[in-house]
């Protein structure tokens, strides 16, 4: 697009997760949870890629994907150009070079380790030695704001969460990755820590050069920190755009519902309606067409028989890209433009 | 703890007592623990030093001397069928209950732990693999499968540790693969494997803190179990032969006396009831100082 077209350092091509539902005695049942369904997306090196939707729309099963914690049903992760877990880019060098923090922050930390010696464990697993490491893990914890001389012999029942959230990203930085997903990873501290950590992520980044992959259903936290932002509805990519461009003239549907339950600084601008109505729909069942059509207050009849073209989606650092009939020419949704002359030829 | 170095900022590297430090801390406060250690420990030692202990010499009979009351002269805690002093022979017979008692649990927490274990983190088939196997053996009453290993592999001390380990192994494992599959789906265990550590690594670093403590508790509580089977054995002429001091024996050849002398016929059944509540007790307040955090 305008951007100048840079490499993707992480490609996601097609992924998919199927979670298969048990069978019953009779063998009824037996479907599958979508999860994840056909998401396409790349992370250019040094942005941050917010991705933002409802609850079960698949964000943290993408995190969970992107970090090879669970095998993808179909698709592939392609990091620097190398498919994860080919000869090329074995799965252990990929985790070296991505790592994720965790939403809860005292569930991923050993209780029975000190934290100095949970931030210095996995540069051991890499073959640094245990001196070494645990050097790292203080001048890390320096980095993230904990005093070591203090704080390095503790446990984790020892700390708040917004400190044990810090050691969790000292963790993560210890393997010295490019890339970090951060799985909603300020969404349970109280709104004065999450502004410290979010400040601290922003530092960091800048220090060690680093990409971030931040999920969470916080709209301003993704706004205030991502520099594209990827909206998500029932496992699919809605939206995707530069974060300016996406939060000012949002162009699908549901982005434009997601962002008008935003609570407004401004008294003007309040909410008066419910954006939404319901929940979303099941997705061990999805609607067919756009998934979205069934809550869409645009939706037409083609809505529920066409799927939306994800072309636009998957282009690297493309700057707005939607999924939505009324944006496709020719799509024949009554909102849509008409198909240009080559199209139509 | 926490408050201490809060409002007293304490320059020097505060290296703080941890977990196990946390549990010996409540522990100790706890009076039940006192004196189910004490208990124990006084069992140890007799089971240690019961020869030097003991008044008289546990073989020594006497057929003039018969099923002496409690308090008689020289027989403090009365004598048996044989007329050998029944407080030596439950000193010295200590030593066997604890030993028959003990080893099937520390074998059964060792093999058990393992399979466990290997079985939760592993996950899927190969634990329903596992787990099913053991399932089987608990088709029978522990008690009937002890007999009928020890009685198919022969009498003596050796067969009955063994049948008495082969028993405890289904219950261990259940429980260590219960705790493993739930530390397995922690996230700091899904952070191990994120940082490229292989299942090895993980079990080492991660998980065996984290399950050792609790499958060793419910170990401690089988002691008793174990010390019962094993006396039912002896009891059964599967286990320890006469005229080896050994309590659950005891029990058995004192029975017939029970019309003569009640009280002395009870002595050993006391012991053993004694000792399994002193580890059950035990057991109950390690569990309890590890449970609240």
């Amino acid at each position: 697009m305008q951007a100048p077209v840079q490499k993707p350092l992480l490609s996601v091509q097609g992924l998919v997760k199927h979670f298969p539902l048990k069978k019953d005695v009779l063998g009824r049942g037996g479907g599958v949870v979508r999860a994840v369904d056909d998401v396409n997306f790349q992370v250019l090196p040094g942005e941050t890629l917010g991705v933002v939707g409802e609850s079960g729309c698949g964000k943290s099963t993408t995190a969970r994907l992107l970090m090879q914690l669970i095998e993808p049903t179909a698709g592939e992760v392609l990091f620097d150009g190398a498919k994860v877990g080919s000869r090329d880019l074995p799965l252990k060098e990929y985790r070296r070079q991505v790592q994720m923090v965790f939403q809860d922050s005292y569930a991923s930390l050993n209780p029975r380790l000190t934290i100095e010696d949970s931030i210095a464990f996995g540069p051991q697993v890499h073959g640094v030695s245990g001196g070494v490491a645990v050097a790292r893990a203080r001048s890390l914890l320096a980095k993230v704001g904990l005093e070591p001389t203090r704080f390095a012999g503790r446990y984790p029942h020892e700390l708040s969460g917004g400190q044990r959230q810090r050691v969790n990203i000292a963790r993560a930085l210890a393997l010295q990755p490019r890339i970090v997903i951060l799985d909603e990873a300020v969404s349970a501290l109280d709104k004065s820590v999450e502004a410290q950590v979010l400040n601290l992520l922003l530092d960091l980044k800048d220090e060690f050069g680093l990409t971030y992959v931040f999920i969470s259903h916080d709209l301003h936290v993704v706004r205030f920190i991502s520099d594209r932002v990827m909206v998500m509805y029932l496992g699919e990519v809605a939206e995707v755009g530069a974060a300016e461009t996406l939060f000012e003239t949002p162009r699908h549907p549901y982005t434009k519902a997601l962002l008008s339950s935003m609570p407004s600084m401004d008294p003007d601008r309040r909410t008066l309606v419910a954006p939404l109505a319901g929940d979303p729909p099941n997705p061990i069942n999805p609607p067919g067409g756009c998934r979205f059509h069934p809550r869409c207050p645009k939706a037409e009849a083609v809505c529920g028989q066409v799927v939306p073209s994800r072309k636009a989606l998957a282009l690297p650092g493309v700057t707005q890209g939607v999924a939505c009939l009324i944006h496709e020419p020719g799509s024949g949704h009554t909102l849509a433009a008409l198909p240009t002359a080559q199209e139509a030829a | 703890m926490n408050t201490a170095t809060a409002t007293l900022p304490v320059e020097k590297p505060a290296k703080s007592r941890g977990y196990w430090g946390n549990v010996g801390a409540r522990v100790v406060r706890d009076p039940v623990f006192w004196v189910a250690a004490s208990v124990v420990l006084a069992l140890l030692a007799m089971a240690l030093f019961g020869p030097w202990i003991a008044p008289a010499d546990p073989q020594a009979s006497s057929m003039l001397s018969r099923l002496k009351p409690i308090g008689t002269d020289g027989y403090p805690l009365g004598s048996d069928e044989l007329g050998r002093d029944m407080l030596s022979r439950l000193i010295v017979g200590a030593r066997l209950s604890l030993f028959m008692g003990i080893t099937p649990v520390i074998l059964a927490f060792c093999i058990g732990s393992a399979i466990g274990i290997l079985a939760g983190y592993a996950g899927g088939f190969t634990n329903t693999a596992i787990m099913r196997t053991i399932d089987v053996f608990y088709a029978f009453p522990s008690v009937l499968l002890a007999i009928a290993l020890s009685g198919a592999l022969g009498a003596g001390i050796g067969n009955a540790l063994l049948s008495l380990t082969i028993v405890f192994i289904p219950p261990i494992a259940r429980v260590a693969e219960s705790v493993t599959t739930q530390v397995r789906n922690r996230d700091y265990v899904e952070a191990a494997r994120a940082s490229g550590a292989n299942a090895f690594t993980i079990v080492r670093v991660h998980v065996l803190g984290n399950v050792l403590g609790p499958i060793f508790v419910y170990a401690t509580s089988l002691i008793a179990v174990s010390m019962i089977l094993a006396s039912g054995l002896s009891f059964l002429g599967l286990g320890v032969k006469p005229p080896e001091p050994e309590w659950g024996l005891m029990l058995n050849t004192l029975r017939t006396a029970i019309y003569v002398q009640p009280w002395v016929a009870a002595l050993p059944g006391a012991m053993i009831f004694i000792t399994s509540i002193a580890f059950n007790l035990l057991s109950d307040s390690l569990r309890a100082a590890m449970d609240n955090k």
